[in-house]
């Protein structure tokens, strides 16, 4: 390593001047609003992205039961969901229009708000800093916009829930005519505009967010921190920018045709089209577009989500194995393969909307192509723990949940990605069961990885274990028996977004398995409630950390003070020296050897 | 009131519980942290184990229970191809999940960290990570060769003798359109669409309509072993015809015609004995989110030999004629010798 080119931005220099300014600036009192609430210190910007992640994960996860309800006992009327819901759910019994709605929000606040804001809104501003060894973001001011944009757009967001047509209700992908025509649907009306709005202002946050971290990594990484020495977490970190700058924009841009359709007339995705009792004068658009430009931010944005997760669970197996994580070189190839091939699969979203059947197969071709680096990652993830010295922190048995679920999730997209497959399984619970498990799930496995490993570093507390393992166990025992189940019922052809089966005889064969799910559904909500419990009351609470490096962990994070100030190192910011990974005897009888112990002579770098 | 008392107990029993957990982690460090770790560890190493080994009884079971749910077989000829490349694929896949999970639980058992045991600084291999690229790869490659094959096959052009049927979606509810006896669709103007008497906008002006059958009930007659190409469109916004017992579907996308052909294998009555459910019946699920009504945009089909399906058709009324009191409401002069003689025809095979 010692020999690579030690890629160093001026960034680097300027970081280390600035090291006692900021220092000094650190004992000023500073007023409790900018210190918690404008604060510009990325740490406190993370924990801002990590609590509103979790207000909107309940939501949008009562959500989900309250649809599960209706799904599992469709001819039962429940009460309490008229405190809830109010006019919506009358005498206790969910609107068709509603279902719809919650289904919508349900999907949008967990794909957009919660796995990628929560997700690398939280730990990309956490751990890039520190990990890199960096005092703050490139620009901790535009960071704290992105977070105050995140938060406008959300109450925004949730303000649409209250407008008397009820919110956004044509699915988390708005495909237009629905979503264009306020007489195709309730949730088409004032809902769809709000959400829109509120879309455009969390691209704008996903903007400022990821220019931030992209040159944050590249220019402000400490003396000795080659791209070579990165940790994995700021390698996916990285792509997850690129990604999200790359592809939102595209998004936006279909949003905005989409504002100029419902408002000023143009035809861009609407044609020959006979509602409401009137034919309307739109002509020439296609209706298909949309789901182009939709889908061509939406495959990029799974991975969006998924990466983060990857990149986290690397760094936790890696580091409770006691072993280096296998195959480093291997893991950034295949985050790139990833992150490339991701621009080019769109249209596997779209085999059956009568595109040309050369052109799909190509969609094919280079979807199950996607397939090899993830494979890449499973086989070094196993290989990793492999002859390690597990210890099964709470942290530890997530991500090693998080490659269970990322195995049965990821298989799943072999079946959708060949396309005669995709003729019979698009649009059935057979899509649901797949991207739940390897997205939703795994994702949310990954991200607990996180907040479990760095919880001690964010608020100098642990988190009480025994209930982690209790939560860890209900998680995955319940996300399996709520997801596998669901293959069947797509494989039989159930489609998905249905307010209610029984109307069907190829379908209603499956009422007693939709309750036995529902009922899944809301023990593992409560589960959920019991996390953030723990969260919660643990930064009060939980067990004090009393060791500057509580996982004997090699990063830089561990290397500063147990509460890091504003600034992060309290004198220079150590310098690194060899890479993320030598997990190894040091000679004293520890089994890890941090990034800031010079190599030894005769040492190989790695 | 009553949701109150619910919040308030949820949190109650939330506050027990972390108490208790509390107290037992202090109690362990009292009793020495490091053989708690360890045993700690070794619990948890055998829960994870016990997880894998209760999954794979509990895949088993569900598989027992849900197996006699599936979808009888392809009751189309292009589904044929579907079903056993649904086999392959769950095979390949199988093994590979069921190996790769196995390893998992296997290594987080065998490995789990003991004070003996010491880590192996393993940081990479290269003709490991060369080995399991390329198998991957080649695995891809062959599924892709199974899968174009039959995607070609499947959206291949409609043989010449395929019948032709209309199928448009609305909100929310499927119509069916057959061309009638001169085999041929007429054209239809959505700017023509009037729900009392034309839901289809049929342009009265192309004498090809005169005869088209409409049924504004979503049922489809089809015949069997007669390759059928479907004509798809939609009057307002995106819907999907669906056809599970087919293994079909295609989007209904307003302003764009999409098609689809298939060869029904089986009558309706026949698969009624194939599933031994005399209700059986093949349906049309709308799979592409339309709005409030969406899961009930139900249409049937039904598959008939051909004289039945003869039979059937000679009972129908051209939708022209059920809507224009015959000559009357004839439109332009120099078309009204056809109308006339068409609606004669049909009243006279009545
Ligand atoms: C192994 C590689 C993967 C392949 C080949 C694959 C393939 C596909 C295909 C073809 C579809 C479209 C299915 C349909 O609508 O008919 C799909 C849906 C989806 N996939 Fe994947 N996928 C893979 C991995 C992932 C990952 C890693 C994620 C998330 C992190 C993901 C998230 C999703 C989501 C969210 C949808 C559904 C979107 C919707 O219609 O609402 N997939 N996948
Ligand atoms: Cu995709
Ligand atoms: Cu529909």
């Amino acid at each position: 390593m010692s020999n690579d080119v030690i890629i160093q931005g001026p960034g680097v220099a300027h970081a280390h001047d600035a090291a006692t300014e900021h220092h000094g600036h650190e004992h000023h009192e500073q007023h409790f609003i900018w210190k918690y609430i404008f604060s510009q210190d990325h740490k406190i910007i993370a924990k801002q992205y990590l609590i509103s992640g979790i207000i909107w994960a309940v939501i949008g996860a009562l959500m989900s039961v309250f649809f599960r309800l209706q799904l599992g006992f469709p001819d039962k009327t429940f009460p309490i969901m008229e405190k809830f819901l109010g006019e919506w759910a009358k005498g206790g019994k969910l609107s068709p229009e509603f279902y719809y709605a919650l289904v919508t929000m349900h999907g949008t606040i967990l794909v957009f708000f919660v796995l990628t804001a929560g997700l690398s809104g939280t730990f990309s501003n956490f751990l890039i800093p520190l990990q890199i060894g960096a005092r703050d973001m490139a620009s901790p001011f535009m960071n704290m916009l992105s977070f105050w944009f995140f938060f406008a757009a959300g109450v925004i967001m949730f303000a649409s829930l209250y407008v008397e047509t009820g919110p956004a209700s044509g699915g988390w992908t708005t495909y237009p005519p629905l979503s264009a025509l306020k007489e195709a649907s309730l949730g088409s009306g004032v809902g769809m505009d709000l959400w829109l709005i509120s879309m455009v202002l969390f691209v704008v946050s996903q903007l400022l967010g990821g220019l931030n971290y992209i040159s944050t990594i590249l220019n402000m990484r400490t003396k000795g921190m080659a791209m070579t020495r990165l940790p994995l977490t700021i390698w996916a970190f990285l792509f997850t920018a690129i990604l999200g700058v790359l592809s939102f924009p595209v998004l936006t841009s279909g949003f905005v045709l989409l504002i100029f359709d419902r408002h000023f007339g143009t035809s861009f995705y609407l044609s020959e089209i006979f509602i409401g009792g009137k034919a309307l004068p739109h002509i020439g658009g296609s209706a298909i577009l949309y789901q182009h430009l939709f889908w061509f931010l939406g495959h990029p944005e799974v991975y969006i989500i998924m990466l983060p997760g990857m990149g986290m669970a690397s760094e936790v197996l890696s580091t409770h194995s006691r072993k280096p994580i296998f195959g480093y070189f291997a893991m950034i190839i295949s985050l790139v393969g990833i992150t490339v091939l991701a621009f080019l699969v769109w249209a596997h979203h779209m085999f059956v909307t009568g595109m040309s059947p050369f052109l799909g197969s190509i969609f094919v071709l280079l979807t199950l192509l996607i397939a090899v680096p993830s494979a890449v990652k499973v086989f070094n993830w196993l290989t990793t723990i492999w002859r390690g010295n597990i210890r099964f922190t709470v942290p530890m048995t997530f991500a090693i949940g998080f490659v269970s679920l990322f195995i049965s999730g990821g298989l799943t997209g072999i079946f959708l990605g060949n396309s005669a497959l995709d003729i019979q399984l698009h649009d059935t619970y057979f899509v649901i069961a797949h991207f739940h498990l390897v997205m939703g799930v795994s994702a949310f496995f990954g991200m607990f990885a996180g907040i479990y490993h760095w919880y001690p570093k964010m608020f100098g507390r642990f988190m009480n274990n025994t209930l982690g393992y209790i939560h860890f166990f209900i998680t995955i025992i319940g996300a399996y028996l709520i997801f596998w189940p669901m293959h069947y019922e797509g494989i039989a052809g159930m489609p998905r977004r249905y307010y209610d089966y029984s109307a069907w005889e190829s379908f209603k064969q499956f009422q007693g398995l939709n309750s036995f799910i529902s009922i899944v559904v809301i023990v593992v909500f409560f589960g959920q409630l019991m996390f953030v419990f723990n969260f919660f009351v643990s930064i009060f609470r939980g067990r004090k950390v009393t060791v500057q490096n509580p996982w004997q962990s090699n990063t830089l994070e561990w290397t500063t003070p147990i509460k890091p100030g504003h600034g992060n190192w309290e004198g220079d910011i150590p310098e690194v020296h060899r890479w993320a990974y030598d997990y190894k005897d040091d000679g004293n009888g520890n089994d890890f050897i941090p990034q800031t112990v010079p190599l030894k002579a005769g040492e190989e770098s790695h | 009131m009553s949701g109150f008392i619910i919040i308030a107990l949820i949190v109650l029993v939330f506050i027990i519980i972390y108490q208790i957990a509390k107290a037992s982690e202090y109690a362990s460090v009292l009793r020495g942290e490091e053989k708690v770790k360890a045993q700690t560890n070794r619990t948890m190493a055998g829960l994870l184990v016990a997880f894998f080994v209760l999954g794979v009884y509990g895949i088993w079971k569900c598989h027992e229970l849900l197996i006699d749910k599936m979808l009888p077989v392809s009751a189309s000829e292009q589904g044929v191809g579907y079903d056993s490349m649904l086999k392959v694929t769950l095979i390949i896949t199988g093994l590979v999940f069921f190996a790769t999970q196995a390893i998992l639980f296997w290594f987080v058992w065998r490995y789990q960290a003991t004070e003996k045991r010491t880590s192996f600084y393993y940081a990479h291999n290269n003709k490991l990570e060369l080995l399991w690229t390329t198998v991957p790869a080649i695995a891809m490659a062959s599924l892709v060769a199974i899968g174009l094959r039959n995607w070609f096959n499947i959206t291949s052009q409609a043989p010449a003798n395929a019948a032709v049927v209309e199928i448009v979606g609305k909100q929310f509810n499927w119509i069916v359109r057959y061309p009638g006896h001169d085999n041929e669709l007429g054209k239809r103007d959505f700017r023509k669409i009037n729900d009392a008497n034309n839901i289809l906008g049929l342009d009265w002006n192309d004498t090809h309509n005169l005869d088209d059958i409409i049924s504004p009930s979503g049922e489809m007659h089809l015949v069997v072993n007669k390759p059928v190409k479907l004509i798809i469109g939609s009057r307002d916004v995106i819907h999907d015809v669906g056809l599970p017992h087919f293994r079909m579907k295609m989007d209904a996308v307003p302003g764009i015609t999409t098609t689809m052909w298939f060869t029904p294998r089986y009558t309706t009555e026949q698969m009624k004995q194939i599933t031994g459910n005399p209700n059986f019946v093949y349906e049309i699920s709308c799979d592409q989110m339309c709005g409030k009504g969406h899961y009930s945009m139900r249409g049937t089909i039904i598959v008939q030999t051909q004289a039945e399906y003869d039979a059937w058709m000679a009972s129908q009324q051209s939708y022209y004629a059920q809507n224009n009191a015959a000559p009357a409401a004839a439109p332009a002069a120099g078309d009204s010798a056809k109308p006339k003689t068409d609606s004669v025809k049909v009243t006279a095979m009545k």
